[in-house]
């Protein structure tokens, strides 16, 4: 696989990770570990801190603990080699106007690009497999400020992919999208896992997307992480009716081998 | 209907320079010219261009080459359409370092010349650092702020700027026509003393289009990318508040270059900054020159400061960018 050097790095292992903002803690004591291949993905209520561990985790808000990866502490390392280790995929809103989606997706050879920045034929080769593993290769030349925010989403998972990283983190990409690529979206994220060995971390607020397309969830509350595991295990009526707190049934999803949360 | 960008801009650099070696007192046409840039031309007139008419050419296009070139720069620094070095406050705060320099010791010496720009720079850097902190809200910096602040840092800066002046000996009261805006003095002592500076801070400028782009995507993302935002922005700005505090150590204040090129060149040419910057340095050159063209030329003999002429047009362009940028909430 072209740029995929670090078959050695087994996980993503968060230890005691904490975040305060403005003298209150967001975020306490949360640990778990992301496999590869593996696609986990963090619910809970808005502002529970599922964003504030992909930003965390990504090193642009403080935090202490450990965010590590085959032994390196990422508190440790300077954004270039961070970003040789991570890709984050942001929500795709006000994306600047003047650039193209091949401009765009070239930005994520940053950590490998010399002082003035130029793009090698080999950057540009792993540009064009990254737009066409989201089909997006016929979006080449427009604008990112001009695409749906469906396009746009996929040209920020392109422009992830392009990093080759071994770890992605997703923050709730699905959030302003419509139905058809909210689903689409997520069974290529799925799909890149799976096929290539992929560590991703996802925050989601559907918690049936979540329950339908993450391999475990894990539950996060007050900045508390509640409970891991396979979605059948987290996402109970109990668990949910406390975290959100709403009473809700749990049932199982009729054409799909996943559970199914119906609020009351 | 787009031109080839650099070829019709150097074109554009060409002419204008042309015409401000033309232009004045007397006229001298480009036959002429050719003429005494061979060595073959009348006595006079070649004096009048090398020691006169060149030297100005030459300082008024290093001026809107770094106005421009910076103002391109503080406008992706800080992702706001509006900022350009006189409306946020650095062109003033440059021209008090200038004139606390000046009223120090009036330059006679070629050394007393280099310390102007010096002082000017460490002034600009003190502003563009206080603005920038005053007008801050969380990650970004709305455009209200952001001018206001620069509008309040700028009055503060002058009034201190005048006070000194008036209880300065009449030599820095002559800075007066200066702090308006006009190379009228300029010789070639005062191009090597502000070479240095404009050449390093636009040399910055130049090679970082890459790191502009980043940061157009905003901090986080620019970071997640692998770029260290607070070196990367450290650097630009101090770079860009070089090349800003040379450009008024020698011309005075010039408002709204920095603003209107910039913007000019993103409308027709695009975003991208590794074209933005170089299209903006050579774009202010030139608009610069024909400013002080006019300036020469409207109320001839008498000359009036060219930082009037680039705020009759840039002011309106200032309000209208204003509207629109309103509009769209983001550029």
């Amino acid at each position: 696989m072209l740029g995929m050097t670090q078959e050695k790095i087994n996980m993503l292992k968060i230890q005691n990770l904490s975040v305060s903002y403005r003298g209150r803690q967001v975020l306490r004591d949360v640990s778990f570990d992301v496999k590869h291949g593996e696609v986990l993905a963090l619910i809970g209520p808005n502002g529970a801190g599922k964003s504030t561990i992909i930003r965390a985790a990504s090193g642009v808000v403080p935090s202490t603990g450990h965010v590590r990866t085959n032994g390196d502490d990422f508190h440790a390392l300077d954004p270039i080699q961070r970003a040789r280790y991570m890709a984050v995929v942001p929500q795709a809103i006000s994306l600047p106007p003047a650039f193209t989606v091949w401009e765009t997706v070239l930005m994520g050879r940053t950590p490998y690009l010399g002082f003035l920045g130029n793009a090698s034929f080999f950057d540009e080769e792993l540009a064009r497999q990254s737009l066409s593993k989201v089909n997006a290769l016929a979006l080449s030349d427009r604008r990112v400020g001009e695409l749906s925010g469906g396009e746009a989403q996929r040209v920020l998972l392109a422009r992830a992919l392009c990093q080759s990283t071994p770890i992605l983190l997703l923050d709730e990409p699905t959030a302003h999208l419509d139905l058809q690529y909210q689903i689409s979206l997520l069974e290529l994220i799925r799909e890149l896992a799976h096929t290539e060995n992929l560590a991703v971390l996802i925050a989601l607020h559907d918690l049936n997307l979540a329950a339908r397309y993450a391999d475990r969830v894990a539950l996060l509350v007050g900045g508390h992480l509640t409970s891991i595991g396979f979605p059948r295990e987290v996402l109970t009526a109990e668990a949910i009716s406390h975290a959100y707190c709403l009473p809700v049934h749990v049932v199982e999803h009729p054409f799909m081998d996943s559970p199914l949360v119906l609020p009351q | 209907m787009k031109p080839k960008p650099y070829l019709s801009s150097f074109l554009f650099l060409l002419i204008a320079a042309i015409l401000s070696l033309a232009i004045g007192s007397v006229f001298i046409s480009p036959v002429e010219l050719w003429k005494i840039l061979r060595g073959l031309g009348d006595e006079t007139f070649t004096f009048i261009i090398w020691q006169i008419r060149l030297p100005r050419t030459v300082l008024v296009a290093l001026t809107g080459a770094a106005l421009s070139g910076s103002g391109a720069a503080y406008q992706g620094l800080f992702r706001n359409p509006l900022a350009d070095p006189f409306l946020i406050g650095v062109a003033s705060g440059a021209g008090l370092g200038a004139v606390i320099a000046m009223s120090i010791q009036w330059p006679y010496s070629f050394w007393g010349l280099m310390a102007i720009p010096m002082s000017a720079f460490i002034a600009a850097l003190i502003t563009v650092f206080i603005v920038y902190f005053l007008a801050r809200v969380g990650q970004t910096i709305p455009t209200t702020n952001l001018i206001l602040a620069g509008v309040a840092f700028s009055s503060f800066a002058t009034s201190l700027t005048s006070f000194l002046m008036l209880r300065s000996t009449s030599e820095v009261r002559r800075a007066l026509g200066w702090l308006l805006g006009g190379a009228s003095q300029a010789g070639w002592t005062a191009i090597l003393a502000v070479l240095p500076y404009i050449i390093i801070g636009l040399g910055i400028l130049l090679i970082n289009g890459h790191r502009f782009n980043l940061l157009q995507f905003g901090d986080d993302q620019a970071q997640q990318l692998g770029l260290n935002v607070t070196r990367t922005k450290t650097i630009l700005l101090i770079a860009a508040s070089l090349a800003t505090a040379a450009a008024v150590a020698f011309s005075g204040i010039i408002g709204f270059i920095g603003l209107v090129v910039p913007h000019v060149i993103r409308i027709w040419f695009g975003g991208d900054y590794r074209r933005l910057v170089p299209l903006s340095i050579i774009g202010g050159a030139s608009a610069l020159l024909v400013s002080d063209v006019v300036a020469r030329i409207v109320l001839a003999p008498q000359e009036i400061p060219v930082g009037i002429i680039t705020s009759l047009v840039g002011a309106p362009f200032f309000l209208w960018v204003l509207r629109t940028a309103k509009n769209q909430g983001y550029w």
